[in-house]
């Protein structure tokens, strides 16, 4: 029976199926931190905990997640390129705002965390935090970043975006659908467009584009402020 | 089928670039620009890799639950820098939404206007 439960099947099937529930109560409570990737992982944690299982295994079976994760990334161009008319609506906007929000994402991240004398890894592992979960890793991953807490913040910002991004909005009196969308995207990815589809079909589109274009951008840009800022 | 192997060999291509340029960006970063590149282009019809790509960006949060999962591994240097990282995350989120909305609705007026 040991060798089953600690078998990679069991252990992508497994994984599968948590996530497979975990989606059904998040849509049926709709609560924020019943997110369907907390709780799987948390179910995951639990599961390993009481069969003593060591995470290195559990990475190691389910590494075929890790290849299809590597895959959306680049299918994320797809999502780029579906929005491509939105972007020619709006080059100069796009660019420019893109340019400025991964910027400013960036260097008030480092420069917190080099004020609070955070280690390096742990500061590589947290600026990318504004993009997408698969760009993060990518980005972080290679520096030698711990990617379970680039994971964890970058999921955390999302959250917290989706759910102070309109107030901050209101706040400076961002009226504009398209620049609504567009900050949402940019400052918390996946988790911010959920949130502006729900607002409207202009906020999700230009939510989308942001959440790809920020993530381009901050693999640009981040070995940049690597090599001069920390 | 098509879709998947047009998607693979985005990334292929990628990891060779990232070789050549010495590994700034990760391939399947630069994939993704391919990708785009060639939609764009029309090289590639969006017909043929709708269907992969639309499955892998709404599965994709299953993707990164062994990431999250390995926080087991990972918690005690949160926990050691949880301060920091929290008022980072805070006022850099703030500080993202702000700049991005204020600057996308100025150049957005003023160039519906001129």
């Amino acid at each position: 029976m040991g060798s089953i439960i600690s078998s990679e099947l069991f252990l992508l099937t497994l994984t599968i199926a948590l996530f497979l529930l975990s989606g059904w109560i998040f849509r049926k409570t709709h609560f924020m931190l019943f997110h369907p990737v907390l709780l799987t992982a948390l179910a995951v944690i639990v599961f390993l905990k009481l069969t003593g299982i060591e995470y290195p295994h559990y990475k190691e079976s389910v590494r075929m997640l890790d290849f299809t994760l590597g895959m959306s990334v680049v299918a994320l161009g797809y999502l780029m390129y579906e929005q491509v008319e939105h972007l020619k609506k709006a080059t100069l906007p796009v660019i420019v705002a893109t340019l400025a929000g991964c910027f400013v994402g960036i260097a008030s991240v480092v420069a917190i965390a080099v004020a609070f004398g955070v280690d390096r890894d742990i500061i590589t592992s947290i600026a990318p935090k504004s993009v997408t979960v698969p760009i993060a890793i990518a980005i972080s991953e290679p520096r030698g970043g711990v990617v379970a807490v680039t994971s964890v913040v970058v999921f955390c910002t999302g959250v917290l975006g989706s759910i102070c991004g309109t107030k901050i909005l209101d706040l400076i009196r961002v009226k504009d659908p398209m620049a609504r969308g567009f900050a949402l995207g940019a400052a918390s990815h996946g988790i911010g467009t959920s949130r502006a589809i729900e607002l409207g079909a202009v906020e999700g589109a230009m939510s989308g584009l942001a959440m790809a274009l920020t993530g381009f951008a901050t693999a640009l840009l981040l070995p940049l402020v690597e090599r001069y800022l920390y | 089928m098509k879709g998947i192997c047009i998607i693979l060999g985005c990334w292929l291509a990628g990891n060779i670039l990232s070789e050549v340029i010495g590994g700034y960006i990760s391939g399947n970063i630069i994939g993704m620009l391919l990708l785009f590149i060639l939609l764009c282009l029309g090289v590639v019809r969006g017909e043929t890799v709708r269907q992969p790509a639309k499955f892998l960006l709404g599965t994709m949060a299953l993707f990164f639950v062994p990431f999250g999962v390995g926080i087991i591994d990972s918690y005690s240097v949160i926990l050691d820098n949880a301060v920091a990282i929290v008022v980072a995350v805070c006022v850099s989120t703030f500080a993202v939404i702000a700049t991005v909305g204020y600057i996308f609705q100025l150049l957005n007026r003023r160039g519906k206007n001129g």
